[in-house]
Formats: C-alpha cells, structure tokens, sequence
C-alpha cells in the first residue's frame, strides 16, 4: 500500500485556551486538487502551518510523504511547494534573485535551475519583471512570486493558502490554470480558499473544516448529491430591504417554497419543489406580494448553499 | 480517519534527483544570500557613513588641538594613539553593527512575513539562525576592518607607516571576539521578541548605558571585580596597548589616592583591569551562553 502524501493524526492545536484545531484526521494521496474550505478562524491556515511546521502541534502528528514533518522537518519537506500567508520577499531580491535562492537552498541542480526560474516565472507570467527588484512590486505581484518560490523545484505536493489573494481576476484565472497544470502533472494540491467558485473550478474534492473540526472530507460530486437537498434553488434580488417578518413568511409560506433564507437584506433565497411550472407560479406569486422584485438568479455555487447551510448548522 | 474519497494515480514520488543540501552546505548559502542582502542595503551604507563621520571627528580632533596637552600625550607614541582610538572606538563601531545588522535579524522574519518565504522550505531552524548570524558578523567586521583602516590612515600621517603596533593583531582578535557575543546577545534580543524595535533598543541601551553603568555600581559600591560585566572584559581591546599587558586569566587591581579637598587627607578609589585571557573568557562565555538561548528561543518560536 502506498504512502499517503499528506496525512495528519489527532492532529490538535490548542493557543492558551482556544482550541484552533480538533483531532484532525485527514489522509489523501493522488493527483488531484483538494479544497480546504471553512469560514475565518475555522483553522484553515493553523492546519497548513503545522504541515510546514511554522507551528507545532498540541497533540497528534502529521505527515508528508510518509515523513514525520516535527521529527524531520528538512527531509519532509523537501518535496513540498507552501505558500502560507503571503509571505513578504527581502526587497533588495529581485524574481531572478529570490527563486535562485530557493532553489539552491532546495537542491535543485545549477544546470536546471535558471531553465525551471525562467519556467515557474512564466508561469505567473512574471517573466518581464524578472529583474526588477522585489521591494516596489504590489501585493499581487509578490504574490505570484510566492506561488513561483512554491513550485520552482517541481514539488510532487503543493501546499497553498488562499494563493488568489491579492491578485486581480485575470490573477486568480492564471493561478486556476496553474493548479489544473500541476493536477496534469500528477501533483498533489492542498489549497485553502475563500472562493468557492476557484474551489469548484478546480478541486476534485473538499474538506471543510469549522472551529477546528472537521465536517466532511469527499469529492466535489459526493459532497453535491449528499448534501445538496435536490430542491432548485434562486437568488431573489430586491430594490428595497425586506424588514418585515410577516412578509417573510408569507414568502415562506407561498406553495412551492421548501425553504426561505434571508441571504442579506436585499437578497433572498428561495428553494422550491417542482419543475418550470412552479417556478413560473412562484415568480408571478413573488411579485404579487410587492416586494420589490428586481433579479432572479441562480446562486452562484451549489457549494456555496451546501457551505453556508453546513457553516450555519454548527452556529 | 477521513481518508482520500477516491483512489487514484498517485502524486509522483519524491523527485530522485533532488538532493535538498546538507545543513553546512545551506548554512554558507543562506550566509551568502543574507551578506548580499546586508550589503545590499541602505543601513550598510547608513552604517557607512557612521563610521567614516567617527573617524572623520578623531582626525579634526587630533590635526586641531596638537597644542592640547591630553591630544600632545596620545601623539606621543603610536600605542598611545592606537591604544586610545582604536580600543576606544572599536568597541562602539562593533556594538553600532550589532546592533543595525543583528537588532532585526530574527524579529524581523516574523514582523515583515520574510519568514514565512524561508520556513516553507526544507531547512533546519538552526541553520537558518546561524547562517544569519555569521552573515551579521561578517557584515559588522567588515564596518570594524573600516574603522581599522581610516584609524591607520590617521597614524601613518602622524608616525609614518612602519609605525605599525604589533598589538594590533590581538587587540583586532579581541574585538571580533567582542562581536561575537555583542551579537549573540542581540541575536538572543531579536529573538526573544517578535518586534524588531525592541531587538534594536534593548542591545543599544544594554550596550552603551546599561552594562557600563553596572560596571560603575559593582566596582564602587559592590566593591569588586566586575567579571561579570561584558562591557569590563572588552576592556582588553585598548589595554593590549598599554605600557605593561596583563595577558593572564585575573585582572589587575590598581588603588589609587584621591585627594580629598581643602581639609586635607585622602581617599582611595579602586580601578580593575581584565587580563587578556580573562576578557576572552568572559566574552566566550557571553557568546555561548546567548547563542545556546537564542537557538533554543528560535527552534521554539511559532510562526503564528
């Protein structure tokens, strides 16, 4: 039986008295990209420090590639990529500087290496600031530095938390394009993310974890057909906020309506049973109670309904 | 145990081809990129002009109060000028590098996220810390070897270039000892905290008032030998000039007569003098003692 890639057990991290992390058990192994979903100071980040042991565990171990991470640090993590917290590059480094240094610190051969810099620069299509100097480069743009420093010794694991931060849309569409990349290169990818359009888009499965504790850990497809609840779901936009509870519930209470969510003031969630007839009824219904009916739209993600509901559950 | 939903190709295994370094060898890498960095930046240059401004203030000094009869006495031989100048500056030189180029050295990895860039990667804390620590003092001597030479510029003017005191070799060895354990000790500052301001503060203030004020009280209220006191032992660097040098593990003890004023009468103030060997030990000492700290504190630190 092969090694697991990342596997951590009883995995606990306590600060004090607040416990960040609860007995994780996870193991995965295999090409794929894994989402690491949970609200903020769900233990997200706690969880990838402890796999590059920034942090040390309160109780429990973990694992990468079979290797001890506490016990021996530099063979564990020798062929891992981590991108944690956006880190800060010294400023007098420029791209060509700061990778070199990774990887030669990392082993990777002198006659490979300016070919895998120029590679991993292109990648984060960074190739024209090559020589730049890090120190006036915007927050993006360190970061694509930081997601080219993870990847520049070919890692066959890929640790990433939050990696679209501070980047732009066309940064966050490049970083999606480098993951599915990496995932065609049989690598493994454990990414942390608070977009769950990027988690869908290229993660074959997820782990959501909430105060500390895991909730489920499946595939993209399981964790839909297991948790979604069949019913069709719609956004519902509205010019003006809906404060008054009684018309909430006459909402709720329309024929049709399985479940009635006020998303935000202005945004409504409906979920109803029944096919395009329904639907038809309920929207001529909805605007005959006058509440001021400006959009109808499907959500976004069905993870983000399953998210929201399961987050909401241990509230 | 929340396993892997599905079982598919595994991830490529370890690259063969990868050989991660050996510690010594990212120990003198890490040493490399960090002095590039040091020498790269505006407190070096900063660090620069500090020193090229002291030197500049002891030429004016010297080449304008000739006449002056404390000036006319440090003139008189080169161990005297030498003794003064340089045992005098070289301490202050080495506690200003300390201080610009360890003050920040590990605080400043967690206070500006650097750490998080070199934390990811497979190498031992310790190595990290020691690389950065031999950077620092590579850094800080090269601002004492140029301090040496704008002070000999100065003595070749006044006492023609064969004038070269033999006790320059030890007394240079004194001082890098003596920046051994000043940045050890900041070292040990820069990680006892996770702001680099109070690195930089703390090392300055202990440095320049602190232990000196120390030596004062033990000497003249304690009434003993102030061994304890680092800034005591790095007496050593000017006293190898001196007329007769006590190279051995005990200091001297000189009583001397003060008179006491218009009624008459004396009291005696008692001066301590470190032995060389004496001054070495108490700075290994320092230097060890702060660097099994500062290690110990750095292997515990959490990048949280």
């Amino acid at each position: 039986m092969s090694v697991p890639s990342i596997e951590t057990r009883h995995l606990t991290k306590r600060f004090g008295s607040f416990t960040a992390l609860s007995s994780l058990d996870l193991k995965m192994s295999g090409a794929k990209c894994v989402g690491f979903l949970g609200p903020n100071g769900a233990g997200k980040t706690t969880t990838l420090k402890l796999l590059s042991d920034m942090i040390f565990p309160t109780e429990g171990e973990c694992f990468i590639n079979g290797l001890s991470v506490r016990e021996g640090r530099k063979r564990a993590l020798a062929d891992v990529g981590v991108l944690i917290e956006s880190p800060e590059i010294y400023a007098s480094l420029t791209p060509n500087q700061a990778l070199e240094m990774v990887a030669d610190l990392r082993g990777v051969p002198v006659s490979e290496r300016r070919d895998r810099i120029a590679t991993v620069l292109e990648e984060v299509k960074m190739r024209d600031w090559a020589d730049k100097k890090v120190g006036r480069f915007s927050k993006g743009m360190k970061q694509r530095i930081n997601i080219a420093a993870a990847l520049v010794h070919d890692p066959s694991v890929v640790i990433l938390d939050e990696p679209a931060t501070g980047l732009d849309p066309r940064g966050m569409a490049e970083v999606r394009d480098i993951v599915r990349g990496l995932k065609k290169r049989n690598r493994l990818i454990f990414m942390s993310s608070h977009i769950l359009q990027e988690v869908t888009d290229v993660c074959d499965e997820v782990a959501l974890i909430d105060k500390g504790k895991l909730l489920f850990y499946d595939t993209l497809q399981n964790v839909t057909s297991k948790f979604a609840d069949g019913h069709p779901t719609i956004d519902v936009g509205l010019s003006h906020p809906l404060a008054d509870e009684a018309l909430l519930g006459q909402v709720a209470a329309l024929p049709g309506v399985t479940s009635c969510v006020l998303l935000e003031p202005r945004r409504l969630r409906l979920k109803f049973s029944g096919g395009p007839d329904a639907q038809e009824k309920l929207l001529e219904s909805l605007v005959a109670l006058h509440l001021g009916v400006n959009s109808l739209s499907e959500p976004q993600s069905v993870l983000e309904d399953i998210y929201l509901r399961q987050i909401a559950k241990g509230d | 145990m929340a396993e892997s939903p599905v079982s598919s190709e595994s991830a490529d295994p370890v690259s063969p081809r990868l050989q991660v370094p050996g510690t010594v060898d990212q120990i003198i890498k890490l040493t490399r990129y960090q002095l590039r960095e040091y020498l790269s930046s505006r407190r070096f240059v900063a660090l620069v002009g500090i020193v090229v401004v002291i030197a500049a203030i002891i030429t004016f000094i010297v080449a304008d109060l000739q006449s002056n009869a404390a000036v006319k006495a440090l003139l008189a031989s080169p161990d005297a000028f030498y003794g003064s100048f340089w045992g005098g500056g070289a301490g202050f030189v080495v506690v200003l590098s300390a201080v610009f180029f360890g003050g920040d050295a590990i605080a400043g990895e967690f206070q500006n996220k650097t750490g998080y860039f070199l934390m990811g990667l497979p190498i031992r804390r310790s190595a990290i810390y020691i690389g950065k620590y031999i950077a620092a003092f590579l850094a800080s001597a090269s601002m004492l070897l140029l301090y040496l030479v704008l002070l000999l510029l100065n003595g070749v003017h006044y006492f023609g270039a064969s004038a070269f005191p033999w006790q320059f070799l030890p007394s240079l060895a004194l001082a890098l000892v003596y920046l051994m354990a000043v940045l050890g000790t900041t070292f040990l500052f820069s990680s006892l905290f996770k702001t680099s301001a109070y690195g930089f503060v703390l090392t300055a203030i202990l440095f320049l008032i602190g232990f000196g004020l120390l030596q004062t009280l033990i000497t003249s209220v304690v009434k003993i030998e102030p061994w304890m006191i680092i800034s005591y032992a790095n007496g050593a660097i000017g006293d190898v000039f001196a007329p007769t040098i006590n190279w051995g593990l005990s200091g001297t003890v000189t009583v001397t007569k003060v008179p006491l004023g218009r009624g008459g009468g004396f009291d005696t103030v008692t001066s301590y003098t470190p032995g060389v060997a004496e001054g070495v030990v108490i700075m290994l000492a320092y230097f060890i003692l702060t660097a099994i700290a500062g290690l110990y504190l750095f292997e515990r630190e959490e990048f949280t």
